[in-house]
Formats: structure tokens, sequence, C-alpha cells
């Protein structure tokens, strides 16, 4: 801490006293009001890090947005690397609480070698609608979405495409700016469930991730759109692999193969990803640290989505559902999105071999269910 | 907005070509006058409470803005942004505000016995009176960049003065944290309630941070004195009541604002003001008076009339529908008021105002007789 010490920023704005600071957490139920005490409060206010960034700036989303009873929010985004150290009082227990346990002193393993995944090439295609995984990756030396300047934002921006401009073979492809976008353009991104948006949701704009939109920010995607990168949306880039059907052995694949190769074409300028080997990848949101991984399926099981058990089974394989729309929706006609809840404390071939496995015996559950069968005795032990 | 910017220094080692903002697509007041070597000159600055000029802008560059409503597209952060950030601000304000000159002198009159007339304007006609306007507390940053602590003791030391209000000005503060659901609900039905800004131009700067912390509304006993406190400004003040007495309504704004002055004075506290831009508010287009004095009418057959528009120019007046400054007007009814704010006083304001409806009144009675107003049309004032 001492050597972040002479790094932080100066602050030099007059401010009261921390108790007349202290936001009102009263209402609120987020993993940051759970943890910020007015002491912790107090002494975390006279630090910035060296690219300016305060607590204010760490929590103002969990202030403006109180949250919900029943979806425990995160509450809080870094601002740039050096974030979850110079506020590691707050974040850690954050981390703590929100990624089963995590310790200061635990260590994140990264595995991006596809072939350590076993199976994963047959889930049942009748069932198994789509296959994909996604994640996040920073660029060191850049500030965060919540706090870059746009001279930053464009910096990753340039970056990034020159990066994924010299991509070959399946992953060849090419960069929309949203900026520029033709009409025609942005017609077909929406058909193909690409085109992100600006960001509508209070908890990304309160952390101030929607500044100057949309400056900066785009959509890479290779010729046979199955591997697309966004840049400058919730993270520097999010990297996504997908496809029709079952085969999720392949769309990991081409995921490490994409992204190790983005990583060396970074390497090779000088740049890297932020990562060390407690916290695994960097991300803006804590939720992400470690792989910031998301493999799932949209997966039709409409039996086995109404048995008393669903949750309980889910829990056990260590997944989440979500309806197909995304995080915030709700299951059309039994479809169901079903992925990873893990994110730290697990390399990404062991949470991608937990949907492939989970996924499997739920498809098998779905078709004994679909048998008049019952499922009792092939209910899994907690993973 | 204060944690996007809190260290400019570290921007400066970017070039201006790459900070420097598109604003291509963009149509407001900043983006007109917003150039690179301005924002070059500009960028290493900051007030002494820290706002730079990306803060300045930050809403103005978010929302590139509408080809028929030229929005201003920057906000002040504090008294000194509008002194730190002249460069860029004066510009703005003469073209928002018909030409005011970086040395013209703003005149405040608060004398309501200098208002003549104004109140007999036809209850049949004129279905309600309103005169609103906004201030400042000096020492504090404004709302988009105000801390937490800031804008508690803005409310704290507003309700401690409104308070000490009696008389026709007796009333209780009710903030929106905490808030009854009954008491919501007659605020509702009051028309007083104000709610957390939706717009993104609010949004853009920073405005809603922290909501409801230390927002609320007070008004007094009778229903005609009302103040907002940590919406869009440190304090809105507004006087209203049904009918057409503006008289009265502009009587009972300048009386109430003053005793609120006086309170603050007491305290040491006093208003942002000076003879340049007269108070001093968050956003530029609110600078001088800050007032905008207007009635409900009924002008379904004016308001059709071809000339409509020219009237209202002639007048120095601007309409809006009965649902505030983005809606549309319902039944022929709409909110007229006055459209300068810097450059003439609030009695200037409010004349224009009284003067300018009792006309367009005056040609509503006409066209419904089927006479012709062409005599009638006035010139530019």
């Amino acid at each position: 801490m001492k050597k972040l010490n002479d790094q932080m920023a100066k602050l030099t704005i007059k401010r009261l006293s921390p108790e007349e600071e202290f936001p009102d957490l009263s209402q609120h139920n987020n993993h940051m009001a759970k943890v910020l005490t007015q002491d912790m409060f107090t002494k975390l206010r006279d630090r910035a890090t060296p690219n300016g960034f305060t607590i204010d700036g760490v929590i103002q989303t969990g202030v403006d947005n109180p949250g919900h009873p029943f979806i425990m929010t995160v509450g809080c985004v870094a601002g740039d690397e050096e974030t979850y150290e110079v506020f590691k009082e707050l974040l850690d227990p954050i981390i703590e609480d929100r990624h089963g346990g995590y310790k200061p002193t635990d260590k994140h393993k990264t595995d991006l070698n596809p072939d350590n995944l076993k199976g994963g090439d047959d889930l049942d295609p009748n069932y198994v609608l789509s296959s994909r995984v996604r994640t996040g990756r920073s660029i060191r030396g850049f500030c965060l979405p919540p706090h870059c300047s746009r001279g930053e934002r464009r910096g990753v921006e340039k970056m990034s495409v020159e990066a994924l401009d010299s991509l070959s073979g399946d992953l060849k492809g090419k960069y929309y700016a949203l900026k520029n976008m033709t009409d025609a353009e942005q017609q077909q991104l929406i058909d193909d469930h690409f085109l992100f948006d600006k960001p509508v949701s209070p908890l990304l704009l309160a952390s101030g991730m929607a500044r100057d939109w949309p400056d900066g920010r785009g959509i890479w995607h290779n010729d046979t759109k199955t591997f697309l990168v966004w840049v400058n949306e919730e993270d520097h880039l999010r990297v996504i692999s997908m496809q029709k059907g079952g085969n999720m052995k392949e769309v990991f694949n081409r995921f490490c193969t994409g992204l190790t190769k983005i990583e060396t074409l970074f390497k090779d300028k000088g740049t890297s990803f932020m990562w060390n080997e407690h916290l695994g990848y960097v991300l803006t949101c804590p939720s992400n640290l470690g792989t910031g991984l998301r493999a799932g399926v949209h997966v039709k099981i409409p039996n086995m989505s109404k048995h008393a058990k669903f949750e309980e089974v889910l829990k056990r394989l260590r997944l989440q559902k979500r309806g197909t729309g995304g995080v915030d929706t709700a299951a059309v006609g039994g479809t169901f999105d079903i992925s990873n809840a893990d994110r730290l404390g697990f390399s990404e071939v062991e949470l991608v071999q937990m949907v492939v496995d989970g996924v499997k015996l739920l498809v098998e559950m779905e078709k004994k269910l679909e048998k008049g069968q019952s499922i009792d005795d092939i209910m899994p032990a907690q993973k | 907005m204060p944690f996007g910017n809190t260290h400019n220094n570290f921007k400066l080692n970017f070039k201006v070509e790459e900070e420097y903002p598109d604003l291509t697509k963009h149509n407001n007041h900043m983006a007109k006058v917003l150039t690179k070597d301005m924002y070059a000159k500009l960028r290493d600055k900051q007030t002494p409470s820290g706002f730079t000029l990306d803060d300045v802008i930050q809403t103005g560059v978010d929302n590139p803005g509408h080809p028929f409503i030229m929005t201003v597209g920057c906000v002040a952060g504090d008294e000194e942004s509008y002194e730190v950030f002249k460069d860029l601000l004066d510009p703005i304000i003469s073209d928002r505000h018909s030409g005011y000159k970086p040395t013209d002198k703003h005149k405040t009159d608060l004398n309501f016995e200098n208002l003549k007339g104004g109140d007999d304007l036809d209850p049949n006609y004129v279905l309600s009176s309103r005169v609103r306007t906004g201030r400042s507390i000096k020492g504090y940053a404004l709302p988009p960049h105000n801390s937490r602590g800031e804008r508690r003791a803005v409310e704290r030391l507003s309700v401690e003065a409104l308070n000490t209000l009696d008389g026709e000005f007796k009333g209780k503060y009710y903030p929106l944290k905490g808030m009854t659901d009954a008491e919501q609900e007659q605020l509702i039905n009051d028309h007083f309630l104000f709610d957390k800004p939706v717009s993104p131009l609010l949004l853009g700067a920073g405005m809603a941070r922290d909501w409801p912390d230390s927002r609320g509304i007070w008004h007094n006993d009778g229903k005609s004195f009302l103040v907002w406190v940590n919406e869009e400004d440190h304090l809105r003040v507004i006087s209203m009541e049904k009918g057409g007495n503006m008289k009265e309504v502009f009587r009972r704004f300048c009386v109430g604002l003053r005793k609120i002055e006086e309170t603050f004075k007491k305290h040491n506290h006093c208003f942002m003001w000076n003879e340049h831009l007269g108070y001093v508010l968050t956003c530029p287009s609110n600078l001088g008076t800050g007032l905008r004095g207007g009635v409900h009418v009924k002008l379904p057959k004016l308001s059709t009339h071809a000339k409509f528009e020219e009237i209202l120019g002639r007048l120095r007046l601007q309409k809006r529908g009965t649902g505030g400054v983005d809606t549309a007007s319902v039944g022929g009814v709409f909110d007229i008021s006055n459209a300068d704010r810097l450059g003439s006083s609030e009695v200037d304001q409010v004349q224009m105002v009284v003067d300018g409806v009792k006309l367009m009144v005056e040609m509503e009675k006409k066209l419904e007789k089927g006479e012709a107003i062409d005599g009638m049309i006035p010139a530019q004032k």
C-alpha cells in the first residue's frame, strides 16, 4: 500500500465532514450497502487512485440504485485497475460475499486450453437451441468505462480494432463503429442479434458508463458471424463466441483460440490485459472478476422448469437461469438461458465443464419427465 | 459529473485531438461555440471546487439536440464556472439571451409596486397565474457538482429560513425521503410534487445523484407559495393561484423572496448574484431573473390564427403546453410566459406577460365575434 500511497492522486477539493458526506443507505439492499460503514467511508474518502478515482466514484451507482428485494446487485464499480487495491477494504468483503467466500489471499486460476474440456460436442440439438460463451477484457493502462476520458476510450477502440483487423482465417471480420453505422448495417446487426444499444439501465447510467455515447463504441464480428467483440460498452472489450445448436465444445474452442490470438496481438504491441493472480481478469463490475465468463445455452426444458426441484438442481449444478432476452427477462415457452453462476475461483475450463455436464443432465431429466418418469435417482450432489 | 473528472490532469496526457468531443451531429448552443482551439485553451482549467470543462459540457456532448429545440448543452457546477469558462459561456449567453454582451449590466427589480395593472385578467380565459424563479446559495456548489454534504447543508439552511416565515407564508417542509403515501398523494393532487428527473439533459449533468437525499418541497398553508429544494437548482421559488390576478401572485412572490433572502442574510448567507449576470443558476438559460411568469389561458381561436407565432414573438412571450416545457397544449389552453430572463428586470418581464396576455384575450374575444385583429397586432417589444 505504501507504493500505492505515493501514486495516489492528491485530493484538493474541499468537502464537508465524513458524517455529513456519508450516504444514507437505510433503504438500500445491495452488496455495497451491506458493507460500507461510516468508519470505512471516513477512511476511504481520503484516497484516490493514481487516476483520480474516488470512493464516491466507486459507490455512486449503489447509492443511486437502492436495489431490489430479490436481486442483490453489487452497487459499486471500478474506475481503473488500481481501484481494487486502493479500495480493498470495501471491495474485498463484497468480492467474498458475491463469489462464494473467495478470500483476499485466494489465488485464481486461468485455463483457456479448450483441449481440457471433456465432451460438450453432443448436447441434443432438439433441446439445446444455441450455445454461447462470453467474457470481458480490460486493456492495461487505460481507465475503465465509468472513469475513462474520451481520449482513453478512443485509444481503447483504436488498439482493439487494429488487433481485430489482423485476425485471419475463420476469425477474419469487420468493425462497425456505432457512430458511423449506416441504416442498412444497423438493421443487419439487429437481425443478427449483435447490436448493443446505449445503456438504459440506471445501474449503468449512474456509474457514468454512457458518457459521450456513441463515441468510441462499436461492434466487430467475423464473416461467419460466430465470433463477436463489443468495444467500449460495459467493459473495454466483451468477447463472444456463439452458434446455433448444442456444440459447446466448438464454441469454446473458437472462444479460446480467438481470445488467445487477440491477447498475443496486444502483447506484440507492448500492451496486455488487466490480470493478476488473485483476481484473475480485472473488469468494471466486481461480479465479473476472475474469468468474466458466462457460458450458456438456450434450452427447452418446459417440464423440468416446472418441477419442484428445479431451483435446487440448478443450485447444486452451480448454474443459473435467465429468460432468453437476457439477465432481467422471463423465460418464454419453457425455453431458458442456463449458464454458470460462478466467475471467480474457478477456471474457464471448469466453468464451461459445469455448463456442459449440467445441461446434459438437465436434458436427460427433461426426457425422463416427458416419459412420466421420476428424476429422483439422478439428482446431482452439490458441486 | 464530479466522479467522472475528479482529476483532470490525467486527461492532459492525451492530445487535444484525442480528447475533443465529436460534435458533428450536434445542435445545441455549446456545440455551436466550442471549437477545438477553445477546448485546447480551457481544458486544463478548473474552478476552485474542481469543476472542469468536460463537466460543463458533458450534458451537451451526451445530448446532441433536437432540430427544432435549441438546448443549451452546458451547465455551471458552481458560481465560478461562469468566470473560469467565460470564453465558452459568454458567447452562449449572448446567443441565448438576445445579444447580451459581456459588458452589459442586468437590473434586478423585485418591487412589486412597480407593476402596472395585472389584477384584472379575465378569469373566463385566464385559468391560473404563476411566477417562478431559482436561487443559489453562495458558497455551495450547484446540483451538477455538489457533494452530499453540501446538498444537505443547502437543505438545512433553506428549511431553517423557510420555517421562520409567518403570516400568509407560514408553512411546512416535506422531504422526499421518508414522505408518507398520504403526503405524497396530497402533493400530487396539488400539482406540487416533483419527481426524480428523467430527462437525459439533467441526468447527463449529474443532477440526480444520491436521489432523493436532501430533496424536498416546502409550501405555505394557503398552498399559494411553494419552494423546491435541491431539484435543478438549490431553490426554486413558486407563487401561484387560480384565476388571472397576476398582480397578487407577483406581490406574494416578491414579498416571500425578500423575506427568505433577509433570513439568509441574518445567518450570514446570501444568494449568488452579480451585476452582470444577475442571479446565478445552474443552467445558463436561467441567468438574470431566472423568472418565468406565466398563465394558463384559453385561446382556441387565436392559437390557430396565422399570426399567432408572430404576435408571441413581438410580445416577447413563448407558448408551452399546460403540462410544461415539452408538452403540447390541450383544448386550446396554452401556457403563455415571458421568453426573456437576462437583460430585463423581474418587473419588466411580468409586465410583458400582463400586457401581452391582456392583449391576446382581447384578440380572442374579437375572433370569437368573427372580427379581424389586424389593427391590434403589436409592435416588436
